[in-house]
């Protein structure tokens, strides 16, 4: 269940990969649209959390464009766009394909809905 | 009392590859619902269980918390994740499995963000090798197999405890009495500026089972 609100959270990790490693590109992605329960509250209380353009970005990838361009303010957004936001957040789910890293390609497959983002050891950040 | 989360669907065939709920998931379980009004204070939360295993916590946390918080759960373990998943929506609880080690993957962008994070660790203490060949491997050995002391893994996430917990966050641990819970109270309390408690301890057959909470000092 990759939703784009999981996207929105996940960066590259590898090795020696720390700028122009987010937002992950979608690539060659099937979806599944389920519904979700709309919540209002938690629409406005994690705004603040996204990071717009990407989320702006990877939605149009995935052919949503009914989100502004502009991040919603939490506190003025209206119900449409906060409907808007819920659907293209909470209910677009990718099946099938893969998150490719902008900056060192690194590629992330996702299947059955679960995002594989395993280094194999040559490619960990030191910890 | 919130039941605990339905896993019929699980079945022998998956506990021969991810860990069964025992009493450390019981344990666990049972410190987050003695908690619950704690959690629910939180505004739009966002959680990470490490290790999720059957999903089974992060099924409980969602019942705790309801729709309007994120569960992310991470795990070695592909057969796990999709465990995870199959839990979720049993449960009716969105939960947001990857496949990925520790926090790694959320690290840059949940950097001091984490409201709720719970790790029910591979504690148990072991040889060496076996630790590291069972956290390599992504299967179930990777569920208990410790190290030396049961902190070989529970070790690498405390030390980057500081770069993902929210201010307010909450670190549910599960640890074993051989892991040496004073010492981890004081390196944690030295070194990371946290405090830790111990919320909730138990008996269970040749483990004696602790929950420690740990928050920003």
């Amino acid at each position: 269940m990759v939703r784009l609100l999981t996207h929105n959270l996940l960066a590259c990790h590898a090795r020696n990969c720390t700028s122009n490693n987010f937002p992950l590109e979608l690539r060659d992605v099937s979806v599944a649209l389920r519904e979700a329960d709309y919540s209002e509250d938690f629409l406005r209380g994690f705004i603040p959390r996204l990071e717009w353009p990407a989320l702006v970005q990877a939605a149009k990838q995935l052919g949503e464009d009914s989100l502004p361009e502009e991040p919603l303010d939490p506190a003025t957004a209206t119900e449409e766009q906060l409907k808007a936001l819920h659907h293209v957040l909470l209910e677009v789910h990718i099946e099938e394909g893969s998150m490719v890293c902008p900056g060192c390609q690194h590629v992330y497959p996702i299947s059955n809905g679960i995002p594989n983002m395993l280094l194999a050891e040559h490619e960990l950040a030191r910890s | 009392m919130i039941p605990t989360p339905d896993l019929a669907h699980l079945t022998k065939q998956d506990y021969d590859v991810v860990y069964e709920p025992a009493e450390d998931t019981f344990i666990l379980l049972d410190a987050l619902e003695a908690d619950a009004e704690v959690l629910r204070a939180i505004k739009t939360p966002i959680c990470l269980e490490i290790g999720s295993g059957s999903g089974c916590v992060s099924a409980f946390l969602g019942v705790i918390l309801g729709a309007d918080a994120v569960y992310l759960c991470t795990d070695i373990n592909p057969h796990a994740a999709l465990c995870t998943l199959r839990t979720g929506a049993q449960n009716k609880v969105a939960l947001s499995p990857v496949i990925a080690s520790l926090a790694s993957p959320f690290a840059q962008r949940l950097r001091r963000k984490i409201d709720v994070l719970v790790f029910n660790p591979p504690y148990v203490p072991t040889s060496a090798d076996e630790v590291l060949d069972a956290q390599d491997a992504g299967g179930i050995a990777g569920a208990w197999a410790g190290g030396k002391d049961g902190m070989r893994v529970t070790n690498v996430l405390l030390g980057m405890l500081d770069d993902l917990l929210a201010p307010e966050g909450r670190f549910y641990l599960v640890a074993l009495k051989q892991n040496d819970i004073p010492g981890i109270t004081r390196r944690l309390r030295e070194e990371q500026r946290m405090d830790c408690k111990i919320v909730l301890q138990r008996r269970a057959g040749r483990e004696h089972l602790h929950v420690l909470c740990i928050t920003r000092l």
